[in-house]
């Protein structure tokens, strides 16, 4: 920053943001809990040694990971050392998809190998699909979804051959809230040995999770999802799963990630997780009610308008629309100049007029899929926030309609 | 409930024009937002494996914009519109020199880009005007007035007056157009900027075409139109060969450096391009006499009140960005065509470069030229 900016004190300053700011984005980050961070308050500042280091400074760190650790395998119902912290989900995918792809293939003598995903999963796990495809000589499929953007078991079962090494598919889709079959998913990959690995990364605000019961042998969570820091993720890796490091170092993990780890975030991780146990039977049922409200209202106020995913078959806080003739990032900024921050569900990186991959799969038409909002609520979300998002939308909606046939 | 503001979209580029222009507009009292578009530029390697970014929407440029909207506690968004910019304006640019021509980019990015994506966002967002850096101005309609009609008339700046690409601009484009670095000076912007603490302050000045990362044109069409940019004769009025071109989208009318000639011929008068013939690729070079042409046919002529003059019309034309106004009588034809005749013959009129008039600093309207007319 040029330091003429320090300067900038000529009193022009203006607010041109409406006052009110309402967030409604918490698919995408959530606000620490004030919990949360005052765990982490020491590893941040008197307990910084270097866990890895033997010295009594090294030492109350390696406490305090362990604890970590421990805290995290059993909110997973896990044991601690299946538990290995990385730098959030992004990674947790990488090292699943890489690192049980590559060590299953080798151990089982595969000259390829293959892998199976889903056309709705998230960036993290479908670009790490295709880059083994494109680099490391596996074969892909990337199965179809139905029109609330699930895969259907009897799709997968179809998809899995022989050579078969690895799938992945999400429990949660991060931008139509459906839910997955985890469970039976992962009870057809364990039945035709194929290493099964989740991206849960929408879930623990919501739900208790089971990795035994969800039947994986990899589970991906990123701590900022819910409540927690940025910054820091969890790879669930189960105890005997092939896998080989994806960077290499120093024994950290348990030789499973090596570099010196956030010991901090760790901590952090999980009191959210402790958190989330806590809060998460309540607000479940309060949001999925908001929620509700907030589908009802936008479904009748707006024309040409629907629900992407799931009808009830979804994140408890997540909503998710289309709308007829509606370019999604205008109407995020319409609604954003307004105070509301939300998200189109997908990023838009070229101006294209593309729409979404995951709408697309899900069988929805371009117009439509062109303008697809998602609306996150979180545990501060209030009445009173769905109730200004319902009088706001259909306002912005409009414009956007109107703006569209003005200048095209 | 208090009164709102009006609000005002600011297309920004982190260069100086467009960041005086959203200050200006924070401090008269707009409720202002900070758009800035990131258009195409030629895939490329930057040598980290990234395509290179449009020089005026470089992630440093991105980040100077950001800075500038935070300091004005302005909404800031950075869109993409790479897609967009690629089709409706380098495409047809390319295109356009197939055919032949030397167009000029900076039409079709105002007419679609900026007073079309950009505009449809602006409205959007319930802005009721968008602004630019461009050194020009509209003057609205007078109060009262029985047929209101917006008029683009050129900036204060006689060396930095842009109203040449901008009459594009009809009647709800200028509406809805600020510009409010049109009233000023270049030196009374930079000095404006010093005052607003702008760090874009002493930034120079961007010349070249926004896309071409290189600033090089020419590799840039031989790369997009191998095709096209082939290598052919040099021929006289009377079709005798004299020398070789590279390929006709290096060459514009009225050049004459560059000419390579067979060397019998090089002694004799000065020789410059007349015209690209792309039926037979070949050049057709001439005398400075020859070059000379007392009209310009415009195949498709756009008028900023959205209403031909019904009368052939005694005024100005440009016939390129930086060229000399020239006076001559417009003539509005059917099917919304026209034909300026100049009061003296003009040299390097050119197929594809825009032919502007004005009425005093008022433009009237302009089109793409088609062709030159010999009298």
């Amino acid at each position: 920053m040029r330091s003429s900016l320090l300067f900038w004190r000529t009193g022009l300053y203006n607010s041109s943001m409406t006052s009110r700011r309402v967030y409604l984005d918490h698919s995408a980050t959530t606000p620490i809990a004030p919990d949360v961070l005052a765990a982490m308050q020491p590893a941040l500042t008197s307990e910084y040694g270097n866990a890895s280091a033997l010295h009594s400074f090294g030492r109350d760190a390696a406490a305090a990971l362990d604890e970590a650790h421990a805290l995290v395998g059993c909110a997973l119902s896990a044991r601690a050392g299946e538990i290995v912290f990385t730098a959030g989900g992004t990674e947790s995918d990488n090292l699943a998809i890489r690192g049980g792809a590559l060590a299953a293939r080798k151990r089982r003598g595969l000259e390829h190998g293959h892998i199976i995903s889903a056309l709705s999963e998230h960036h993290a796990v479908e670009a790490t699909v295709l880059q083994m495809r494109e680099m490391y000589g596996f074969e892909v499929t990337m199965l179809p979804v139905d029109s609330h953007g699930v895969v259907d078991p009897d799709t997968l079962r179809a998809a899995i051959r022989p050579d078969t090494v690895l799938a992945s598919l999400m429990l949660a889709n991060n931008e139509v809230g459906s839910l997955l079959p985890i469970a039976a998913l992962g009870a057809i990959c364990r039945e035709r040995n194929v290493l099964f690995h989740t991206d849960a990364v929408q879930a623990p605000a919501y739900q208790a999770l089971d990795v035994n019961a969800l039947n994986v042998d990899f589970l991906a969570l990123s701590a900022h999802k819910f409540y927690g820091p940025k910054g820091i993720g969890v790879l669930y890796i189960r105890e005997g799963t092939p896998y080989t490091l994806v960077s290499t170092g120093g024994g950290h993990e348990r030789g499973r990630r090596p570099g010196t780890v956030n010991v901090a975030g760790a901590v952090g991780t999980a009191a959210a997780l402790k958190y989330v146990a806590r809060e998460r039977a309540a607000q479940a049922t309060r949001l999925m009610a908001l929620r509700d409200t907030l589908i009802d209202g936008v479904l009748a106020a707006v024309p040409e308008s629907r629900v992407s995913g799931h009808p009830t078959l979804r994140l408890p806080g997540h909503a998710s629309f289309v709308f007829n003739g509606v370019d999604g990032e205008s109407l995020l900024m319409a609604l954003d100049v307004e105070g509301i921050a939300v998200s189109t569900g997908s990023a838009c990186t070229s101006g294209d007029p593309e729409p979404s991959p995951v709408l697309v799969a899900m069988g929805i038409a371009r117009e439509w899929a062109l303008g697809g909002l998602r609306i996150t609520l979180g545990y501060q979300t209030t009445a009173d926030d769905i109730a200004y998002v319902l009088e706001t939308l259909p306002r912005c909606v409009a414009r956007v309609r109107e703006a569209a046939a003005a200048f095209s | 409930m208090t009164q709102q503001k009006t609000r005002v979209v600011v297309a920004m580029s982190g260069g100086v024009d467009s960041s005086v222009a959203a200050a200006l507009l924070v401090e008269q009292g707009y409720d202002v937002v900070g758009i800035m578009l990131r258009l195409w530029a030629e895939e490329g390697d930057d040598g980290l494996g990234q395509p290179n970014s449009n020089r005026c929407c470089a992630p440093e440029a991105v980040a100077d914009a950001r800075a500038i909207a935070k300091m004005l506690g302005i909404p800031f968004y950075d869109i993409h519109a790479e897609q967009v910019f690629k089709q409706r304006v380098v495409d047809t640019w390319v295109n356009a020199y197939a055919d032949a021509t030397t167009p000029n980019p900076c039409f079709n990015c105002n007419r679609s880009i900026r007073f079309g994506f950009l505009m449809q966002r602006a409205l959007a967002l319930g802005a009721s005007y968008m602004a630019t850096g461009h050194y020009a101005r509209v003057i609205a309609p007078v109060a009262g007035a029985a047929s209101p009609v917006f008029k683009l008339r050129k900036g204060a700046d006689a060396h930095k007056d842009q109203s040449y690409v901008l009459h594009v601009l009809g009647q709800k484009d200028l509406a809805r157009a600020m510009f409010p670095c049109g009233g000023y000076v270049k030196a009374d912007v930079r000095e404006l900027a010093r005052r607003f603490n702008l760090p874009t302050a002493e930034r120079a000045e961007s010349q070249d075409l926004c896309f071409l990362t290189q600033g090089d044109y020419r590799g840039f069409l031989a790369r997009q139109m191998p095709e096209v940019a082939k290598p052919g004769p040099i021929v006289t009025a009377a079709g005798v060969e004299i020398g070789q071109h590279d390929g006709l989208p290096f060459y514009t009318v009225g050049q004459r450096r560059g000419l390579k000639l067979h060397a019998q011929s090089t002694d004799a008068e000065p020789l410059y391009v007349l015209k690209l013939d792309a039926a037979r690729n070949a050049l057709v070079v001439g005398t400075l006499a020859a070059l000379g042409a007392s009209a310009a046919f415009v195949g498709a002529m756009h008028y900023c009140d959205d209403l031909a003059p019904s009368a052939p019309l005694r005024c100005t034309a440009k016939i390129r960005y930086k060229a000399k106004e020239a006076a001559g009588v417009l003539t509005p034809l059917p099917n919304g065509s026209a034909e300026f005749v100049f009061d003296e013959p003009q040299r390097d009129i050119t197929p594809g470069q825009g032919l502007v008039c004005y009425l005093g600093d008022v433009v009237v309207g302009g089109g793409v030229i088609s062709r030159k007319v010999k009298g």
